[in-house]
C-alpha cells in the first residue's frame, strides 16, 4: 500500500512516498508521475523519507522515466531514502542513473 | 384387497339390512292394518334404519375418501351420476303408480309403505355419497382446527344415531339443541371453498351443471319422500309413521348442510367464473418462472436461455414482440429479438434515441406511458405501446428489456410489476454466463500456466558443470506458478567455465518469457571466451529490444578460468557475491558497480558496467542468490538479510557443497517459518577444491 501526497514548492513539485511500493502500488507512482510530468513540471522531487520498502516494479518506472526526463529536459531528485531503500536502488546501479540527494536541502540544491 | 373385501361386505349388508328393514315395517304396517296380533316390536324398524345409514355411510367412505385419482370434476361427478340414479328410479316408480292408477294396489297402504321405504333408501345413499364428498372438498386445504371442527361434526352425527336406536323418549328442548348444534356446524363447514379456486374455467362450468342437477334431484328426492310421509300418515292416523325420517336428526341435519354446500358451491363458482382468468394466468406466471430458472439450471446455450425468457415474458403479458439488448462493459453489443425483426427494433431504439427520450431507465409507470406516446411519432411501426425495463447487473446498467404491443395503452401497473421480475431475472442469467466463461477463462488460464511453468522450469539446467576444481549445487522455487529467476553454467574450453545468475524484474508468464530470452543470450555469447563487461554490454544491447518499458533484468556473469585459478566477473544490478575466503576465515560481499540489463537503452551501457577479478583457493566458497533469499521475511516483517545470510555461510563452510545449500534453505525455511516464501528464490553456490 502507498499514500502519494504531492505539493508544490518553489516551482518544483515535490511527490512524497509514503508506504511501500510493490508490482500493484507502483502504477499508483508512474501515475503521479505522469501527472507531474503533464502537468509541464521541469523539477521533480521524490521524498522518499516515508518509503519503507520498493520492489524491482517501483525501481522499474523510476528507470523508465530516465531518458524521457533527459530529452524533456525535466530533472528529478529522490531524497531522504532510508539505508535500506537507498541498497535497493545502489544494488541496481539506479543510484547511477537517478540523482539522489540526502535531504531536501540537498535535493533542492541539486535541481536548482 | 382387503378394503374392496371390506367395501362389499358393507354393501351387502345394506342391501341386507335395508331388505330387513321392509320386511320388518311391512310386517309390522300389515299386521296393524289387519288388526293381526303384532309379533315384531315396533322399535325394530328404527335400528334397521340406522345399521341401513351406518353400513351405507363406510361403504361410501371407503370408496370415496380414500380414492387418490378422483379430482373435482371427478367427485361432483359420481355426486350427480347417484343422484340420477335415484331420482330415475323414484320417477319409474311414479309411473308405475300412474300405470297402475286404476287398480286397487295404489291405495293399498302396504304398497305406499314400500314405496315411501325405497325412496327413503335412495334418498339416504345419495345424501350421504353427497356427505363423503363434500368432506372431501372442505378438507381439501385442512388445518388443525378445520379437522377438529369435522371430527366433532361426524362423530355427533354418529352418535345421534345412537340417540335414535334406543327410541329414548323425545325431548323437545334436547332434540331442538343437537339439530341446532348439527345446522350450525354444518353452516360454518360449508365456509370452506377453497377447492374451487383450483377449477380452469372448463372445469368451474362443468361443476356448475353438476351442481344444478345434483341440487335438483336433492329437491325432487326430499319432496317426494315428504308428500310420502305425509301420505302415511293421513292413512294412518291412528299410528305415526315407524321410520319417519323428518324425526330423525341425523337425517334432517345431513339434509341441511348437504344442500347448503351444494348451493353453496354453486354461488361460489358462479361468482368465481369472470376472474378465473386471473388465476390462471397467475399460474401460468410461476410456471413461466419456473421454465426460466430451470433453464438456466441445466446449462443450456445462452441463445436459447434469452429465448426463453422472451417467449414467457411476452406470453405472460400478453405482448407481440419483445426484444432484450444487451451490452455488457459498453463492449460486445448484442440484441435478442422475439417476433420483431433486429431492424424493427433499431428503428424503435434509434427513434427513441434521436428524439432524446429518457425514461426507458426508469422504473415508473409514467415515464413508460410516456414512451408509448412517443412510439406513435414513429411512422411504419406496427406497434403503438412500449414497456421497457433496465436490466441491472450488480448495480450496473447492462442492457434493456423491451416488449411491444400494437394495442395502444397496452399495459397495465400489474404486468409492469412482472416486466420488472423478467428484467431482475435477465440481470441474474445474464451475470450468471458471465460467472461461468471467466470460470472457464481462468481454467484455461490456469492450464497455461502450468504449461509455462514446465516450461520455465525446463529452462533450468538439469545438470550443472563439473571440474576437478570446483562443485556446484543450486536450488531454484518460485512463488507464483512461473518465476523469474535464472542461473545456468556452460563449459567453454577445458579450462574456462562461465556461469550466470539473473532475476527477472516482475513476476509470471512474462519474467518466464524474458528469463527464456536470457537464457538465449547467454548460450550465444557465452559459447565464446568474452569479457564479462562485453558479455553484459551485448547483452542489454540484445535484450533493449525485447525488454518493455519499466522492465529490467539484474545478472551477475563469471569466467572461472582453472588454469589460472582466477575469476572475472560482471555484475549488473544483480545481489552482490558473497564470498567466504579460507585464508581469511571470513565472509564478504563484493560491492562494485554495476547497472541492471535493460535500464539504460544505448550504447552508453558500458561505462555502467566494470569486469572484476579475483584468485580462488581451495576450500573458498561463492553464494550467488537472488533477492528472494535476502529479502524473506520472518513473522515479525524482518528480512532475512545480507548478516545473516553471511553468518550461516560461515557457519557451514566445512561442508560439502550440497549440504551447505541444503542447510541454507533449511535455515531461511526456520526463518520465516514456513516453505511458502512470497517471491521467487534462488541460490547457487560454488565451493573450490
Amino acid at each position: 500500500m502507498i499514500h502519494i501526497r504531492r505539493i508544490q514548492e518553489d516551482g518544483a513539485d515535490v511527490i512524497a512516498l509514503i508506504g511501500e511500493i510493490d508490482a500493484s502500488s507502483s502504477i499508483e507512482l508512474d501515475l503521479a508521475i505522469a501527472k507531474s510530468v503533464g502537468e509541464g513540471f521541469k523539477k521533480i522531487l521524490v521524498d522518499c523519507g516515508a518509503l519503507e520498502y520498493i520492489s524491482s516494479a517501483g525501481l522499474g518506472v523510476f528507470m523508465s522515466y530516465i531518458e524521457e526526463f533527459k530529452d524533456r529536459g525535466i530533472r528529478m531528485v529522490l531524497f531522504g531514502m532510508s539505508d535500506k531503500v537507498w541498497n535497493t536502488f545502489s544494488i541496481l546501479g539506479l543510484d547511477e542513473l537517478l540523482q539522489i540527494g540526502k535531504d531536501k536541502v540537498e535535493a533542492k540544491q541539486m535541481i536548482a | 384387497m382387503r378394503t374392496k373385501a371390506i367395501t362389499r361386505l358393507l354393501f351387502l349388508v345394506g342391501v341386507i339390512t335395508w331388505l330387513a328393514l321392509v320386511f320388518a315395517e311391512i310386517s309390522i304396517v300389515f299386521s296393524i292394518s289387519s288388526n293381526l296380533k303384532q309379533e315384531l316390536p315396533t322399535w325394530l324398524p328404527g335400528i334397521l334404519l340406522n345399521l341401513y345409514i351406518l353400513s351405507v355411510f363406510y361403504y361410501f367412505k371407503l370408496r370415496i375418501e380414500r380414492d387418490e385419482v378422483l379430482n373435482f370434476v371427478d367427485l361432483l361427478w359420481r355426486v350427480f351420476a347417484t343422484g340420477l340414479v335415484s331420482t330415475v328410479i323414484s320417477l319409474s316408480l311414479r309411473l308405475l303408480e300412474v300405470l297402475m292408477g286404476s287398480t286397487r294396489l295404489p291405495k293399498n297402504l302396504v304398497f305406499n309403505d314400500f314405496i315411501y321405504l325405497i325412496n327413503l333408501g335412495l334418498m339416504i345413499g345419495f345424501l350421504l355419497m353427497a356427505f363423503t364428498v363434500w368432506k372431501r372438498l372442505i378438507l381439501y386445504q385442512k388445518s388443525k382446527w378445520l379437522l377438529r371442527l369435522w371430527t366433532f361434526f361426524e362423530v355427533g352425527l354418529l352418535l345421534s344415531l345412537l340417540y335414535n336406536s334406543f327410541n329414548i323418549p323425545v325431548v323437545e328442548w334436547l332434540y331442538g339443541t343437537m339439530f341446532g348444534i348439527f345446522v350450525l356446524t354444518g353452516l360454518v363447514l360449508s365456509g370452506n371453498m377453497k377447492w374451487v379456486a383450483y377449477l380452469n374455467f372448463r372445469q368451474k362450468w362443468t361443476s356448475l351443471l353438476l351442481l344444478l342437477l345434483t341440487i335438483f334431484y336433492l329437491l325432487y328426492l326430499i319432496y317426494t319422500n315428504r308428500t310420502l310421509v305425509a301420505m302415511l300418515s293421513q292413512a294412518m292416523p291412528s299410528m305415526s309413521v315407524l321410520t319417519d325420517y323428518q324425526e330423525h336428526i341425523f337425517i334432517l341435519s345431513v339434509i341441511v348442510f348437504v344442500t347448503v354446500y351444494s348451493i353453496f358451491s354453486f354461488l361460489v363458482i358462479l361468482f368465481n367464473l369472470p376472474t378465473t382468468s386471473v388465476f390462471e394466468q397467475k399460474l401460468e406466471e410461476v410456471v413461466n418462472f419456473q421454465r426460466i430458472s430451470q433453464s438456466i439450471q441445466t446449462e443450456q446455450s445462452e441463445d436459447s436461455v434469452y429465448n426463453i425468457l422472451l417467449e414467457t415474458s411476452v406470453s405472460t403479458v400478453f405482448a407481440d414482440a419483445a426484444w432484450l439488448e444487451v451490452n455488457l462493459r459498453q463492449q460486445n453489443y448484442r440484441l435478442f429479438t422475439y417476433k420483431i425483426t433486429e431492424k424493427e427494433a433499431h428503428d424503435i431504439i434509434n427513434h427513441l434515441k434521436t428524439h432524446n427520450i429518457k425514461g426507458i431507465l426508469e422504473q415508473s409507470s409514467d415515464k413508460t406511458k410516456n414512451l408509448s406516446r412517443h412510439l406513435s411519432s414513429l411512422k411504419g411501426s406496427r406497434f403503438r405501446s412500449i414497456l421497457a425495463f433496465p436490466i441491472y447487473v450488480k448495480g450496473e446498467n447492462i442492457g434493456t428489456l423491451a416488449l411491444l404491443r400494437e394495442l395502444p395503452e397496452g399495459f397495465n401497473k400489474e404486468m409492469t410489476k412482472i416486466v420488472s421480475t423478467f428484467a431482475n431475472q435477465a440481470g441474474i442469467s445474464i451475470e450468471n454466463f458471465r460467472l461461468m466463461e471467466e470460470a472457464l477463462q481462468n481454467e484455461r488460464y490456469k492450464e497455461e500456466l502450468k504449461i509455462a511453468k514446465t516450461v520455465q522450469k525446463s529452462l533450468l539446467p538439469d545438470v550443472l558443470e563439473k571440474d576437478d576444481d570446483f562443485e556446484i549445487a543450486a536450488f531454484s522455487e518460485s512463488a507464483d506458478e512461473v518465476g523469474g529467476d535464472y542461473y545456468d553454467t556452460l563449459r567453454i574450453n577445458d579450462h574456462l567455465v562461465s556461469l550466470i545468475i539473473a532475476d527477472v524484474s516482475g513476476k509470471g508468464t512474462t519474467a518466464a518469457f524474458h528469463m527464456s530470452q536470457m537464457k538465449g543470450i547467454f548460450h550465444s555469447l557465452a559459447q565464446e571466451d568474452i569479457e564479462p563487461d562485453e558479455f553484459m554490454a551485448r547483452s542489454n544491447q540484445a535484450l533493449v529490444y525485447c525488454l518493455e518499458r519499466g522492465s529490467f533484468i539484474s545478472a551477475t556473469y563469471f569466467l572461472i578460468n582453472t588454469q589460472t585459478k582466477k575469476i572475472r566477473y560482471a555484475r549488473a544490478g544483480h545481489c552482490p557475491v558473497l564470498y567466504y575466503s579460507t585464508s581469511k576465515k571470513s565472509t564478504e560481499y563484493f560491492k562494485d558497480k554495476g547497472v541492471a540489463l535493460g535500464m539504460v537503452r544505448n550504447k552508453s551501457y558500458k561505462k555502467f558496467i566494470q569486469a572484476n577479478e579475483f584468485s580462488y583457493c581451495p576450500g573458498d566458497i561463492m553464494v550467488l542468490y537472488t533477492d528472494g533469499i535476502t529479502e524473506a521475511k520472518d513473522g515479525k516483517n524482518e528480512e532475512f538479510g545480507y548478516d545473516r545470510l553471511a553468518q550461516v555461510v560461515g557457519e557451514v563452510q566445512d561442508l560439502p557443497v550440497r549440504e551447505i545449500q541444503e542447510q541454507l534453505i533449511q535455515r531461511l525455511y526456520e526463518f520465516s517459518g514456513t516453505e511458502n516464501i512470497n517471491d521467487d528464490y534462488t541460490t547457487m553456490i560454488v565451493k573450490f577444491k
